[in-house]
């Protein structure tokens, strides 16, 4: 059963990094929430539906734990705005250019409320369909798709006034 | 067979390749009828492509040892025997408390223990079940400092210090309120870079108010507690007593100066 456990939940792991990673920009709570989210996963193994579909179920472990956690940061006066959090969290070695456009990419999603940047991760990013994404969000199919369509609308409105600020201040993000 | 109208459904089933080819070529029509919805859709098409690009290189990285899913599974079927002997003695002193603290002051004959000697075994017990805790030793962590401080120091009814361990090799991990015998405690708890742990357990002393620096043992875990003006401390590790007495040192001084 446990070689079972393994080769199902191992391949789902750097998703889920990816995933806590999206929703927390803070390198280290994130790995800490998908390392609590694996011990749950573990010890809850038999619990789960044999036929069920692992990564969603996974992922809805994973889910939980990061919305408690983001509830409880915002019950907290100091908290951090996402937006202002951890910017080097997610850089990388891409080109200086496309980096810039990673980090307004993140920035915008970072705006959204956290049921559409969910929603937006999990259909968009980590390829679940609408109906492991109803599954992991515990809310109907047709839910999953408003809330995408709306996600999708903000997150193009905020690129968009981005792009526009940007070519009104050209100066602000002179690269050299 | 007439076509339907095409929804936001579709277009979101469009840029998700979730269409089936029928329904897909029918919007790739509609979409050459309506260049503006197109040009809508094709951006969130590249805004999607966009996310995809800036988070791969999360998936890319390698993994950290605490996300070794053969370790997690390893560790659960066949306990280390210090995890082992913890879980043993977590038992064992969560009975004693429980019991009101009868097998762990064996030797001292009644009555229950108090004061200092109190403060050890609790320090000793919130050691034993929150010290080999891997998924949440600690209620609230090392960044929320102030808040952990503002908590335990309403709860204890006094301001409580909050020692920084760095200089000793022991990074602060956070901390939460625990029950004892004598009421609440704060409990503080640090690592160092071998993922070894300490906890300080903090609370207003009756007996033994003004008290010197102690040491205690008992279950392989050893301990020096001690109070000032009405507030005991003590400092719990599973270390050799000889490199634990110089960090309760460190502490002491720093709650003094503190003070």
């Amino acid at each position: 059963m446990s070689a079972d456990m393994a080769s199902l939940i191992t391949p789902v792991i750097p998703a889920l990094r990816r995933y806590a990673r999206a929703l927390l920009r803070d390198r280290a709570a994130a790995d800490d929430l998908v390392q609590d989210c694996l011990e749950r996963a573990v010890g809850r193994w038999h619990q789960r539906r044999e036929d069920g579909d692992a990564r969603a179920w996974i992922f809805a472990i994973l889910h939980n734990l990061a919305m408690t956690r983001l509830r409880r940061a915002s019950a907290r006066p100091q908290a951090v705005p996402i937006e202002e959090a951890g910017e080097g969290e997610l850089a990388h070695a891409a080109p200086q250019e496309e980096q810039l456009h990673y980090q307004d990419a993140l920035a915008a999603l970072g705006h959204l409320p956290e049921e559409q940047r969910a929603v937006l991760l999990l259909v968009g990013v980590e390829d679940l369909s609408y109906a492991q994404a109803a599954k992991v969000l515990d809310i109907p199919v047709g839910t999953v798709m408003s809330r995408l369509s709306r996600a999708r609308e903000r997150l193009h409105d905020a690129m968009s006034d981005h792009a526009r600020r940007e070519s009104a201040h050209p100066h602000l993000r002179r690269v050299k | 067979m007439s076509i339907r109208p095409v929804t936001e459904d579709d277009l979101n089933g469009y840029v998700d390749d979730a269409l089936t080819a029928e329904r897909r070529a029918e919007v790739v029509s509609y979409l050459a009828a309506h260049p503006e919805t197109a040009a809508r859709i094709e951006a969130f098409r590249a805004e999607r492509d966009m996310l995809r690009a800036a988070l791969a290189p999360v998936a890319e990285e390698p993994l950290p040892p605490e996300l070794d899913l053969q370790r997690m599974i390893e560790a659960r079927a066949r306990p280390s025997w210090r995890s082992h002997w913890r879980t043993a003695a977590a038992a064992v002193l969560l009975l004693a408390v429980g019991a009101g603290a009868g097998w762990m002051a064996r030797g001292f004959q009644t009555p229950p223990a108090e004061g200092l000697q109190a403060l050890g075994q609790e320090a000793s017990a919130s050691y034993a079940v929150f010290a080999p805790d891997r998924a949440r030793p600690v209620e609230i962590r090392a960044e929320d400092r102030a808040q952990l401080a503002a908590w335990t120091s309403r709860r204890l009814g006094r301001p409580v210090a909050i020692p920084d361990l760095a200089a000793a090799g022991y990074r602060f991990m956070g901390g939460r309120v625990v029950a004892t015998e004598h009421g609440p405690a704060a409990l503080f708890m640090y690592d160092d870079d071998q993922g070894k742990r300490l906890v300080m357990l903090a609370r207003p002393m009756q007996a033994d108010a003004e008290a010197p620096m102690t040491p205690h043992a008992g279950h392989g875990v050893h301990g020096f507690s001690w109070s000032d003006d009405g507030l005991g401390y003590s400092l719990v590790g599973d270390d050799d007593p000889a490199a634990l007495h110089p960090v309760a040192d460190i502490a002491r001084r720093q709650i003094r100066k503190q003070a």
